[in-house]
């Protein structure tokens, strides 16, 4: 394969269009289209999302620690909840799990980098602009409070409707409409990113694979990358919709849910559910992918099941999307909707088993080592189960009428979110931190931070069942004495304090490793996949040689001779037999040479000649003029034209910058 | 097609030489995300039909719709998909000067369709129906404005590739670009095919018709 | 696979199919405006609305597969295209469903 094609321009080449070399600095950083750096940098600000988002529970649990709770405010609370919601969701685990996406991908099909490397940029700057401009409510007179799902008539009255209605009073547009502009157009155009990374991705999966990697023999952690990217491509224009309409309804008086001008708030259910239902299958999927990479290394066995683990994976994306009113069941759609849906949320729960059990089937007989990558994946399989059996008891519909909006609901999402894909995050970092820095995270560090985040995460969130079966309602600022709530929330809270604690834990160790951990070598765990063939961290174009694949575990087969009989033997790099006898290669794909592995060390003048697109200033330069333009919606009145003018402007000569900047630096 | 002036491609041009599938990373990316619209105006088009009969006292679609204009512009936004083919059919065969004038064609034909959505949106504003009338007003601006808006950006780019063209930066072989312009453009003709049915015809249909029909 | 084998197996129709299928369109859309006159002198709605749904499927599908070239490209596009519009349709027309039966019938 040959360097990654960008779209070429004619010479002669103007110099108002040179494309930036820095390869150090701040410049490098902003100008950079390679994935690996992209991957850095998704992984660096969602991490500190997730930070801002743990926060933000500290805050709401200090508050619900006893009752009558006097920390925060109504309004407080309600903007701090709701953005713990959106931050850890959009702003955490989306991106943690875009950071992993980023950065393996292209390592894992054996490719230099993804379709589009610029396309790749602006996703980034995009995100980090969404987030940016949610958050600038800080400034702007609120954040938004209507909870992450915003249900209308909500949303359009305010949970106060008597906050800042009052026009004359100091802004033009009241606080209240603020705020819903802010979520709105915050929640847009970090959609923008996840589109355009999800068309990214998946031309990359389909067309960017080394020779031999057919789409059976791909790790499953890119087949996870690949269904997330179709949920996110269908998902993220029906959101996009239901926020336009939003938009339009609190800001420039349309009547789309105002039930009193003829509107309807449920179709924001059907819109924002619609949308919702997939989208937590994007955050799990990943995670899924990362526990099933995991699991495999550290048991010493292949993956138990592949084919059934893809074709799950497929099929839960494919339902997810027939499931969408189970999250309506008290709306009132009716007992035909309400069975059929109920009905369809029952079947989900199999291809969901299936991946469980294969887990456990992986697992099973296998030599395991107990090192923290393989802990975070086996606690996702615990936890995870127990979140999917209360999403289970969610399904039975008169059965729901008693959990819903209670906290058993807070509850199941938590066992699922934070069992499922902040563990499985965990997972990939310990087991992925040595192929990004060159260095081992420490394991006995990483062992307390399991032990604390595990029994932590626990205390927490599973006193919720309970309260949320006696009937404590959610997304409420405080709550009375004599409920008979106090006991289990205070627990909570402590509990919230443990995984305040591995936190810290886990920083420490990142900290400490990033210079003093132990060399990690190109294949330190002793792994499967491709990725671990080249250097840790690899080099910018990745291979120096494109790896040909012949086997599913490709790495594996390079290490070792199985002739089924007895244990698999280890052999000198290269040597292996294994090798070269594709188990399904098609005639044209001939055993490739064991010396074109790249780990046989460099070959110097082959790697010269390899052409990496160049850094680009336009991706970061077209990101700008989004929230540039959206802050105009929030301000309104002659500041709303200029900067809907200067933001359109920006992106336009963004992106034209874009085409016409030539495609490479000339030498 | 096109074989012996493909044979020395400009460095990067033939990028579906080197991918896994043999076909054009761009090409696919385009129809990924025309995929990805679908599911856009579906929700737009879902809403109005849910809205439609939605009218808080204000005008029905049979009341406020000109039909014979509307059928005028549709037949125009139509007739530029056959613009748009046959410019891509002149540079594919290497006809430079034909391309220009399809592409120019193609863009006024859009440009028309547009200059008319902004008489039919002022007339329809001067007679007391604008976008806070009604749901259904809601959803009809909502949804005609998006497509309008989408219309204006694939004039943007027709215009920007005949600059690009004039200017003697548009060589031959980028005909897969025009082509990708070329599938969002018809991809914005359907939907817009889609509207005047859904949007405009049958609404205003059931609302003269008797409804026992 | 070289690309200029791939675009001989698939060529593209020549201009004068293209004028054909435009002229086709053309009628297409005044036969679409003529039915909805014809309401105004009596066509009954059961039989025109599903005329006029039959005319945009078909001219949407002429557009889709000749002036788009699905019918001669590669089945990947072709799947990720009806892909959008299968999801579409069936998603958003039990919403519809939802809304327009679901007070009387539960549905
Ligand atoms: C076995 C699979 C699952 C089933 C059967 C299931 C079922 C349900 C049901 C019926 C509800 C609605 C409860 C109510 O509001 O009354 C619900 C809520 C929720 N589920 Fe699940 N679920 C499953 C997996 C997941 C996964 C994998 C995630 C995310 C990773 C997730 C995240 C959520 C969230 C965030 C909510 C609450 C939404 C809100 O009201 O804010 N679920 N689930
Ligand atoms: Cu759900």
């Amino acid at each position: 394969m040959t360097a990654i094609a960008e779209r070429p321009t004619t010479t002669p080449r103007r110099s108002v269009f040179r494309r930036p070399t820095a390869e150090t600095g701040p410049w490098s950083w902003i100008t950079t289209v390679d994935h690996k750096k992209i991957g850095i940098l998704y992984f660096v600000t969602a991490f500190f999302f997730f930070l801002v988002g743990g926060v933000e529970a500290l805050l709401i649990r200090l508050q619900l620690a006893q009752p009558g709770g006097t920390l925060l405010t109504a309004d407080q609370y309600n903007q701090i909840f709701t953005m713990h919601g959106l931050t850890m969701i959009f702003f955490a685990v989306m991106p943690l799990g875009a950071a992993f996406f980023n950065y393996l991908l292209p390592l894992m099909i054996g490719a230099r980098d993804v379709a589009f490397p610029r396309l790749n940029a602006f996703s980034y700057w995009v995100f980090l602009a969404a987030g940016i401009f949610l958050y600038s409510g800080i400034l702007l007179g609120g954040l938004p409070d209507g909870g992450w799902f915003n249900y209308a008539p909500l949303n359009l009255i305010g949970p106060n409707p008597t906050l800042g209605v009052d026009p004359s009073a100091g802004s033009p547009i009241p606080e209240h409409v603020q705020r819903m502009v802010l979520y709105s157009i915050g929640l847009q155009i970090a959609g923008i990113a996840s589109l355009a990374s999800s068309v990214n991705f998946i031309v990359t999966v389909f067309n960017m694979r080394a020779p031999g990697m057919t789409l059976m023999r791909m790790p499953i952690f890119v087949w996870s990358i690949f269904v997330t990217s179709f949920l996110m491509l269908f998902a993220m224009p029906v959101i996009g919709v239901a926020l336009w309409q939003l938009l339009f309804d609190v800001r420039y008086g349309t009547s789309f849910f105002n039930p009193a001008s003829g509107g309807d708030p449920v179709l924001w259910q059907h819109m924002f559910w619609l949308f919702g239902h997939p989208e937590v299958y994007i955050l799990i999927l990943p995670a899924f992918g990362m526990v099933s990479e995991v699991l495999p290394v550290f048991s010493r066995k292949p993956l138990f099941g592949y084919s059934a683990m893809v074709f799950s994976m497929i099929a839960i994306a494919f339902l997810g999307w027939g499931v969408w009113a189970h999250h309506m069941f008290a709306a009132g759609l009716g007992p035909v909707a309400n069975s059929a849906f109920g009905l369809s949320t029952m079947f989900i729960a199999v291809p969901t088993g299936v991946k469980i059990f294969n887990w456990l089937g992986t697992m099973w007989g296998g030599r395991i080592r107990i090192t923290t990558p393989l802990l975070f994946a086996a606690g996702l399989v615990g936890m995870f189960t127990i979140g999917g059996l209360s999403g289970v008891t969610h399904s039975i519909v008169p059965h729901d009428w008693q959990q819903t909006d209670t906290y058993y609901v807070v509850a199941h999402f938590h066992y699922v979110l934070f069992g499922g894909s902040i563990f499985g995050i965990f997972s990939a970092t310990y087991f992925y931190f040595p192929k990004v820095t060159g260095r081992m995270l420490d394991e006995k560090l990483g062992k307390l931070h399991f032990a604390l985040m595990i029994i932590g995460f626990n205390v927490t969130f599973f006193p919720m069942h309970i309260l949320g079966l006696w009937g404590m309602p959610r997304r409420i600022y405080t709550y009375a004495d004599g409920m008979g709530w106090n006991f289990w929330n205070l627990v909570e809270t402590i509990g919230a304090f443990i995984i305040a604690a591995a936190i810290l834990v886990f920083m420490v160790n990142v900290t400490r490793s990033l210079r003093h951990g132990a060399v990690a070598g190109n294949d330190p765990w002793d792994a499967r996949t491709v990725e671990w063939l080249t250097t840790s961290p690899p080099p910018p174009y990745n291979f120096e040689e494109v790896p040909h694949v012949s086997a599913r575990d490709e790495a594996w087969h390079r290490k070792y001779v199985s002739d089924g009989s007895q244990a698999p033997r280890r052999v000198p790099a290269g040597a292996s037999p294994d090798h070269g006898t594709p188990d399904d290669a098609s005639p044209g794909e001939a055993a490739v040479p064991a010396a074109e592995a790249p780990a046989h060390g460099p070959a110097h003048d082959g790697a010269s000649a390899i052409h990496m697109p160049s850094p680009s200033y336009y991706p970061a330069i077209a990101a700008l003029g989004l929230p540039i333009a959206g802050w105009g919606v929030v301000a309104g009145g002659a500041v709303q034209v200029a900067l809907l003018v200067l933001g359109g402007t920006i992106i336009i000569s963004g992106l034209f910058g874009w085409v016409l900047e030539p495609s490479a630096e000339d030498h | 097609m096109a074989t012996t002036d493909m044979s020395a491609p400009l460095p990067g041009t033939d990028d579906a030489h080197a991918t896994t599938l043999g076909l054009a990373n761009d090409k696919m990316a385009m129809w990924t995300f025309i995929g990805s619209e679908c599911l856009f105006f579906g929700a737009l088009i879902s809403t109005y039909l849910i809205y439609f009969g939605r009218t808080n006292e204000g005008p029905a679609p049979a009341g406020i719709f000109d039909i014979p204009f509307t059928s005028a512009s549709t037949f125009i936004l139509l007739m530029s998909s056959l613009g748009m083919v046959l410019a891509l059919a002149a540079i594919q065969a290497g006809d430079m000067r034909r391309f220009r004038t399809w592409t120019m064609a193609t863009a006024l034909m859009g440009a028309t369709f547009l200059a008319g959505q902004f008489y039919e949106f002022s007339v329809f504003a001067a007679e007391g129906f604008n976008l806070t009338t009604s749901p259904f007003s809601s959803s009809f601006f909502v949804l005609t404005g998006f497509h309008g808006l989408h219309v204006a950006l694939g004039i943007l780019m027709l215009l920007s590739m005949w600059a690009a063209s004039m200017m003697g930066r548009l060589p031959q072989q980028l005909h897969t670009t025009v082509e990708n312009i070329g599938l969002y453009w018809h991809f914005v003709d359907i939907v817009w095919i889609i509207i005047f049915t859904v949007v405009y015809l049958i609404p205003a249909a059931i609302t003269i018709a008797p409804p026992t029909g | 696979m070289a690309r200029t084998e791939y675009d001989k197996e698939h060529a593209h129709p020549g201009v004068g199919q293209y004028v054909e299928i435009g002229v086709i369109l053309a009628a297409m859309t005044l036969l679409e405006v003529i039915l909805y006159e014809s309401f105004d002198r009596g066509l009954m709605t059961a039989v025109g609305i599903p005329a006029l749904i039959v005319l945009t499927i078909l001219k949407f599908m002429l557009v889709v597969l000749w002036f788009m070239h699905l019918r001669f490209d590669h089945k990947l596009f072709r799947r990720l295209f009806f892909a959008g519009v299968a999801l579409a349709v069936v998603v958003f027309g039990i919403v519809g469903a939802n809304f327009y039966l679901g007070p009387q019938t539960g549905f």
